[in-house]
């Protein structure tokens, strides 16, 4: 954490050096008016200072001149400010197709994740440089936030839906992680670090250790035990229930008419509260898993429903549009 | 000219009219009622204070040494709901405004005094209410109760405290119901609604904010504590609810309380700014309907508390959009303010130094808030010391400045006594540097990435956080000396005239301290707000009561 210029915390991210852009340029414009009106102020008291006791000076009117330009020149930097605030914002909360991703799961008063391939860690997460990362982020308890200055990014992390969070790390170092949403009584010790390594770096560190299973093969697992094959077929090719093979970020049609596309979120909310959007054609006679699986089976389950419309978009002739760059089976950290 | 004639110094006043316990509690008159509010309003600042420097304490080293984390957590969170509450929702409304409402008008009462009376009571029943949660384990939710913690996790006294607020909502609602009425029916004669002082304006815009706004957090919390008691899944996700609505709802109150604090410390601020320098506020009209544009717009951008929490990116969009529009007519009240003072006649007692103070340290809180509402920015920045420090320049170098500057500056007529000038000065100064010394740190906190609540913190930040603690108790000494000189001169401070400023305002027309009903007989205004006439004829009319009058 060394070489940080004066108040501003060191920046590791693509992101950070957009953000501190905008934070000089504010800086600047507050530092402005500020002066401007401590200024004006100063003078304005010293030069027209009470001089007897019984003066009264002239009234004057106002202007509306001058009422238009202070609201109108106002107005305008206020408007580049937020027109170059939303833009950034916007690149922030679009994770990129080419990421990869990690499962993060918030819970008191520790932070897990688990990387596609496999590797879980606490508190502690290995990235490389230059390598876009996304997290997919559930809570098992309340609201937390993941947030780290260096990369100057933030998101809650909220019970009942998955939020997520990209950055491409360009720097290697250890940098703070923050619980940054008062989570209960140890909130300021659910704190960790960001780990970035160079690639090559990264990649010993991924192949120290061998005998982790893949987030999917979790997954599949948990499928098999939970007795999930029974319905969806024992590869998720149907039957009673609907088929899984392909549904990741497939557009599904519900028995209400509506269409839905089958991101995280809702094929989370379909084990966990499976009446809540029935597929057209089916029954609603899925049991509730609410209770029976915690957000990181769940994320292993999705993991695995995720590799299953890998292979079907394999089988259909688009390969790599989606799935793990990484090399399958890893280990964890200590 | 005979309504500018100050009646000989009556022995009669509002303080003396009656003796007794019960001529206090039973009292209707809204000069008494203002005293009590004054008084409680004292005791709550003071809890609100004890906790602030024990969380300035705590933080004086990284590793929590003085408190257990979970008695941090109340500690914060006390601060908090007592500070916002309890002492800045009611403090310059309750007091000033009550007292000076209907004397700037030219009324002899509000509209309701029974309701008034009324109002105070509800107040001291949830402020007592509140006062048992602490007492009887205490609260540790931030002041926010954000679920699913306030509901299903915390093991302290949410639904107590939450009914202390909820009870506590409804002297908000009967304070500016009662403003609303008697600025509408009771103005006197030929006080037209562009004659009202700039005081009345903004506590007209405050009434609108309190009569809407406070029902939604009442709502609220109703909600809260059904969730909490009977887990009826309004915000439980497990059970089908949304813990982000939950934010919606508390916001959409508590982003307009925001301007319930601030408003009515700008009314104050345009008082003092031009009397002090004897001259007519600058474009009277713009900052008039900047108040009533500012309690409009401060509805409409809640959403920006919640750039970070899962809101859609179009929604943050829209609420960053309005969040900068309603920075407009902030920006337009002090650059009016600064105008004002363009070949004034000023002079530096010290409500003037407050004034002063206020807009500095308000143009900062405003600037800053820019920060938060630029969405990539805010991104960095939500949750951390930064929003600390901005809200803080708000609620302090905002509304408590301009609530001190308008105590020093009304406090003649308030009690008939005047209080030392040198020490008001002085401690005016002390509170700009303790107060700047404490805050100014905390915005570099925040952009290095201290998140807010946290008990324990990275070595790397204490440098600033001893800097924080060292003006914390710079500005704590500087809010102990006018407590101290201000009660001593209510017994031997120096007799005021009614017109110690020389000023055209109704309130400076009428005895200090008042007679119970206000003016000897209902003024007839026929000059402009602000309006100072030339001091011959001034003084030919007996503008200085005694001085002149007695010659």
């Amino acid at each position: 954490m060394q070489s940080w210029i004066p108040f501003i915390p060191e920046s590791a991210s693509t992101e950070s050096s957009k953000v501190d852009a905008l934070y000089f340029y504010l800086s600047g414009v507050t530092v402005f008016f500020t002066l401007l009106i401590a200024g004006v102020i100063i003078l304005f008291v010293v030069r027209y200072r009470r001089r007897t006791p019984f003066e009264v000076p002239r009234p004057i009117a106002g202007s509306h001149t001058l009422e238009t330009l202070w609201s109108v020149i106002p107005f305008v930097i206020a408007m580049s400010i937020f027109a170059w605030g939303a833009s950034l914002y916007f690149h922030q909360f679009r994770p990129p197709n080419n990421a990869v991703e990690v499962y993060v799961v918030a819970k008191q008063w520790m932070w897990k994740f688990q990387h596609a391939t496999g590797q879980r860690e606490i508190n502690e997460l290995h990235v490389p440089v230059g390598q876009k990362v996304k997290l997919i982020m559930a809570s098992e308890d309340v609201i937390h936030d993941f947030f780290v200055p260096a990369f100057r990014v933030k998101n809650d992390v909220v019970p009942g839906k998955y939020t997520t969070l990209w950055f491409e790390a360009t720097k290697p170092g250890t940098y703070h992680l923050f619980c940054a949403e008062y989570c209960g009584m140890n909130h300021s010790q659910m704190v960790g670090s960001i780990v970035v390594m160079n690639p090559t770096e990264f990649n010993n560190w991924l192949s120290g250790n061998v005998n982790q299973q893949s987030a999917a093969s979790s997954g599949q697992q948990l499928y098999q035990t939970l007795g999930c094959a029974s319905c969806h077929g024992n590869n998720g090719e149907g039957g009673r229930g609907p088929a899984l093979l392909g549904v990741f970020n497939s557009n599904v049609q519900l028995a209400t008419g509506q269409t839905i596309r089958a991101d995280e979120g809702y094929l989370r909310e379909s084990i966990l509260n499976p009446q809540a959007k029935i597929v057209n054609g089916f029954g609603p006679i899925m049991p509730t898993f609410q209770g029976v699986v915690n957000e990181e089976q769940n994320v292993q389950l999705i993991a695995y429903i995720k590799s299953l419309g890998t292979q079907a978009a394999g089988a259909a002739g688009a390969p790599g549009a989606q799935g793990s760059p990484k090399p399958p089976v890893r280990e964890p950290t200590k | 000219m005979e309504e500018f004639k100050v009646p000989p110094p009556s022995k009669i006043n509002y303080l003396n009219a009656e003796y007794g316990l019960k001529s206090w509690l039973l009292t209707r008159d809204h000069k008494r009622i203002a005293l009590l509010y004054l008084g409680s309003i004292s005791f709550f600042f003071m809890i609100g204070g004890i906790y602030a420097m024990l969380i300035r304490l705590e933080l004086l080293t990284p590793h929590g040494q003085l408190l257990t984390s979970t008695t941090y957590n109340k500690v914060f969170t006390q601060h908090g709901i007592i500070m916002v509450f309890f002492f800045l929702i009611p403090s310059i409304p309750a007091t000033l405004g009550n007292f000076l409402v209907p004397l700037m008008i030219g009324a002899k009462d509000l509209a309701f005094p029974r309701i008034n009376l009324l109002s105070w009571y509800i107040y001291m029943l949830g402020g007592i209410v509140t006062i048992y949660a602490l007492l009887a384990g205490g609260v540790d939710t931030g002041w926010t109760f954000y679920v699913p913690f306030s509901t299903t996790f915390s093991n302290s006294y949410v639904v107590a405290t939450g009914l202390g607020i909820f009870i506590s909502g409804f002297s908000s609602i009967l304070t500016g119901l009662n403003f609303i009425v008697t600025i509408h029916t009771m103005r006197a004669p030929g006080m037209t609604w562009f004659r009202m002082p700039l005081f009345i304006w903004a506590h007209y815009a405050t009434s609108l904010i309190m009569i809407l706004g406070t029902p939604v957090i009442a709502i609220t919390i109703l909600l809260l504590a059904f969730e909490r008691l009977a887990h009826v899944g309004i915000f439980d996700p497990a059970l089908g609810g949304d813990p982000i609505l939950f934010q919606h709802l508390f916001w959409f109150y508590s982003h307009p309380a925001v301007y319930i604090m601030v408003l009515p410390g700008m009314g104050v601020v345009s008082e003092l700014i031009a009397n002090f320098s004897r001259k007519n506020v600058f474009g009277y009209k713009f900052v008039a309907f900047s108040s009533l544009a500012i309690a409009i717009f401060g509805f409409l951008v809640w959403g920006h508390h919640l750039f970070v929490a899962s809101q859609s990116v179009y929604a943050g969009m829209i609420f960053s959009f309005l969040s900068f529009a309603v920075a407009i007519p902030s920006a337009v009240k002090v650059f009016n303010w600064s105008a004002t003072l363009y070949k004034g006649s000023i002079s530096y007692e010290t409500p003037m130094l407050y004034g002063l103070g206020f807009i500095g340290l308000f143009t900062i809180g405003g600037m800053t808030g820019l920060f938060l509402a630029a969405l990539a920015v805010d991104v960095h920045l939500s949750d951390t010391y930064f929003v600390i420090a901005h809200f803080h320049y708000i609620m302090v170098g905002g509304t408590l400045l301009a609530y001190l500057g308008g105590l020093h500056y009304w406090w003649p007529k308030i009690t008939g006594r005047m209080y030392p000038e040198g020490w008001g000065r002085f401690s005016a100064l002390v509170v700009f540097i303790g107060f700047n010394l404490t805050f100014l740190p905390q915005f570099v906190l925040g952009y290095m990435g201290m998140p807010r609540r946290y008990h324990y913190y990275p070595e790397e930040f204490q440098v600033l956080h001893v800097l924080s603690t060292a003006g914390a108790s710079i500005l704590g000494v500087g809010l102990l000396i006018p407590a101290i000189y201000l009660l001593w001169s209510m017994r031997y401070g120096p007799i005021a005239p009614a017109n110690p400023w020389h000023l055209p305002g109704l309130e400076w027309r009428t005895q200090s301290p008042p007679p119970t009903e206000n003016f000897e007989q209902t003024p007839v205004v026929t000059w402009e707000a602000y309006e100072f006439a030339p001091i011959d004829e001034m003084e030919v009319v007996g503008r200085y009561g005694e001085s002149k009058a007695e010659v």
